[in-house]
């Protein structure tokens, strides 16, 4: 396979590089619908190529793609290794999180390193929110955000979007965008990257988006964003046709949040019965990794009908790989996407 | 006695405390000797100051750093510098060496640790440094959370008769926050803890220093819900006074947008309708002291993601032309702006400044103000250029400083 950008859904998004015109993916904030939807169909390509037999490619063969992870990671860190070495790049992790590099001016310096090596993209985790636009300023590379703080984890949401349209489309039930959709999302709202970039996300596709969590996990002002804000779970559920449950991010948490994770449980846990108040059918969503019995039943997170969280992680390889190839293609040249050779589309 | 250059300045606009007259002012000795029409003195240096304004040198009560060019160039002649130093002014042999450092054309002000190394816990030798020259007492960046210790720091600066400066934010509910919560931080994934963390923090320092008799003086009071506060302890007749920073009456929350570390600030910017009571605080008297918080940080502090960078701004350059603007926007009147920058800081440091008075200190500003300029984080004088008002046109400057009649 050899995507060049071209894509069945004309009138979609303008052609060319007009169709995603930035040089970097920091966060969802920063994009259009129509960018959203640019990404999700492109990587709508990579899902089908992920299950062939053969799933090698030379897109960006010579290039070298850096995941710089200043956080500890596992699977969105294998899931972009795995995306560029499908892709045929030269794949180095730098695991920061593991060496003495935590903050200060080592920050820029590594950047700075990282361009000195002609990196042709970088993907970067980072514990402080910014993080990843403070190195987006100092490289001349595009930049790719793997999460940096509680602020944006942008390819998360665009890989739960797309397992849900995909999930979706394969009941019959897809449709040209996500209206008339309720996506519940429930758990650590306060701490969560996953959360705030998929508010955007989907009220982006048209969906209605409600956020459920204890007080003390709920920021202030999110009703601004949005989405409706609820503490009372099985009100929140109420008719919801995905419940996309988060996990309690213990290690950004300064203090005590709640008393025990069995009350969280009691009052935040995704039962079966529970979600019988969602619509009928209604899809199970989670980032992973799961806490079972915490925030989600392994009875629920498991049924083969309603649970699409494996599906999530398929997706996540295939949404990197888009957005690996996309942001690469100036460099590579490809035609509308080249200034040169493409008619300076790109911008 | 050094003798002198006798010093007149003559046809300017004297901001006096009772109000704007035209004349000039007459030094010797470093004591201002006459206000309005001056008669000669043989061999005095003679500044005309047509067109402009002279006022007392500028008191700014509680700098983080003593940065003589920027507080020079700020027409600040007296600087109150907190105890958040390296090492910490918690011994009478720093405060001494510290109260000396700036002379003899800058004058320092130590304020002393309240705690020993500032942890919130051991009283420090408060008679010992008022001795060495402390004029006050502060808690530093942070608020001292119990608060038993804290009645005792106000009952004994009460006994000694020292102004307590408090930071107020209520350490338990701000933790590790770096904004105010709201739809900023939401959208930006910042650590943010509520604006009614400061109000907490002000009604419990406000009820202990009531307890104690002592004088309190909250540096940064930035919150409507806080201002309130004071505005009720005054009214009861609390000996209780407030200060304010202009980035809080100038800038909201919106000013961090794009993870700007120079708006990083401690307390962090507030909500535009926090933004607004500020100002009208300011207006009605509620606030005391307008101060710069001038605490220079360089790129190794600043050039972080958001949260991990330092607070503090560089403000010493900006505070007259940011005070003004407030003038300009008829929130105060011209000598109200100099009672907030000079006579009620130096009231409150108990130093015979800030006001133009014959027999006190010949600190003297002479000041354009309609000059326009510039703030610009590449070319200021201070340490490091960490200004949120990078770029911004200013107006008002000081063209003329002098410190005990002598040209700073």
């Amino acid at each position: 396979m050899t995507s060049t950008g071209s894509s069945s859904h004309s009138g979609r998004y303008p052609a060319g590089g007009q169709a995603f015109p930035h040089a970097s993916l920091t966060g969802i904030a920063q994009l259009e619908r129509h960018e959203i939807l640019y990404l999700l169909d492109e990587a709508e390509q990579w899902v089908e190529f992920n299950r062939q037999r053969d799933k090698h490619c030379d897109l960006l063969g010579g290039l070298t793609v850096i995941n710089a992870f200043f956080e500890n990671s596992t699977r969105t860190l294998l899931s972009f290794e795995i995306a560029g070495k499908r892709l045929g790049a030269d794949v180095v992790n730098m695991h920061a999180a593991q060496s003495s590099v935590k903050k200060g001016e080592t920050l820029i310096d590594t950047a700075i390193t990282l361009n000195a090596m002609r990196a042709d993209a970088i993907v970067i985790r980072h514990g402080s929110s910014g993080a990843v636009d403070l190195i987006d300023s100092k490289v001349d590379c595009p930049v790719l955000n793997a999460g940096d703080g509680q602020h944006e984890h942008p390819t998360q949401a665009l890989l739960d979007t797309l397992a849900l349209r995909n999930a979706l489309e394969e009941r019959g039930e897809g449709a040209e965008d996500f209206t008339g959709l309720t996506v519940t999302i429930c758990g650590d709202i306060l701490h969560s990257r996953v959360a705030r970039s998929n508010i955007l996300c989907l009220q982006a596709m048209g969906a209605s988006v409600r956020v459920c969590a204890p007080p003390a996990l709920m920021p202030d002002g999110v009703e601004r964003m949005g989405a409706e804000p609820f503490s009372d779970f099985d009100a929140a559920l109420q008719g919801c046709d995905v419940a996309m449950m988060l996990r309690l991010q213990t290690e950004r948490m300064s203090g005590q949040f709640i008393p025990s994770a069995r009350e969280y449980h009691h009052l935040y846990g995704l039962t079966q019965a529970r979600l019988d108040r969602a619509a009928p059918d209604a899809l199970v969503m989670h980032p992973g990794p799961m806490n079972r019995g915490v925030e989600i039943d392994s009875e629920v997170a498991d049924m083969l009908d309603r649970s699409i969280i494996t599906r999530q992680v398929e997706m996540g390889v295939a949404v990197r790989m888009a957005c690996l190839d996309i942001l690469t293609r100036k460099a590579r040249g490809v035609p509308g996407w080249s200034g040169s050779s493409g008619g300076g589309q790109w911008v | 006695m050094k003798t002198q250059q006798p010093l007149i300045i003559t046809n300017g606009r004297l901001i006096t405390p009772d109000g704007l007259i035209d004349g000039g002012v007459a030094c010797e000795n470093g004591i201002i000797t006459e206000i309005g029409d001056i008669s000669g003195i043989e061999g005095a240096e003679t500044i005309d100051a047509r067109g402009q304004l002279i006022g007392p040198g500028l008191v700014d009560l509680g700098v983080f750093a003593i940065d003589k060019p920027a507080l020079h160039f700020g027409g600040i002649t007296r600087a109150a510098l907190m105890p958040d130093q390296t090492p910490i002014l918690d011994l009478p042999s720093r405060v001494s060496y510290i109260a000396k450092s700036g002379k003899p054309d800058l004058w320092v002000h130590p304020l002393a640790a309240a705690t020993r190394e500032l942890a919130g816990a051991d009283l420090a030798e408060f008679a010992l440094m008022r001795d060495a020259g402390a004029r006050g007492i502060a808690t530093g960046r942070n608020w001292i959370a119990d608060s038993g210790v804290m009645l005792r720091v106000l009952q004994y600066a009460a006994m000694l008769d020292l102004v307590v400066v408090s930071h107020a934010e209520d350490s338990g509910i701000a933790g590790d926050a770096v904004a105010t919560a709201g739809e900023m931080a939401t959208r930006m994934g910042l650590p943010s803890a509520p604006a009614e963390a400061e109000a907490l923090a002000v009604a419990r320092d406000i009820a202990l220093a009531e307890m104690a008799g002592a004088r309190l003086h909250i540096r940064q009071v930035t919150t409507a819900a806080a201002l309130d506060l004071v505005r009720a302890a005054k009214a009861r007749g609390a000996r209780v006074t407030a200060g304010v920073t202009p980035a809080h009456f100038m800038l909201s929350d919106l000013a961090t947008g794009d993870f700007r570390t120079f708006a990083r600030l401690s307390p962090p910017l507030r909500a535009e309708s926090d933004r607004q009571a500020v100002i009208a605080a300011i207006g009605d008297g509620t606030i005391d002291v307008i101060s710069s918080g001038h605490d220079p940080r360089g790129p190794e502090d600043k050039r972080l993601p958001f949260s991990d960078a330092e607070p503090g701004m560089a403000g010493a350059e900006t505070l007259l032309a940011t005070t003004l603007t407030l003038v300009r926007d008829e929130v105060i009147a011209m000598d109200r702006a100099f009672a907030l920058l000079c006579t009620n800081p130096a009231q409150l440091l108990g130093v015979n400044a800030g006001r133009l008075i014959v027999g006190a200190e010949a600190d003297i500003a002479i000041v354009d103000p309609d000059k326009p300029w510039i703030a610009s984080s590449a070319k200021m004088a201070a340490r490091a250029g960490n200004t949120p008002f990078d770029g911004q046109p200013m107006q008002g400057r000081v063209t003329h400083l002098y410190k005990g009649g002598v040209k700073a």
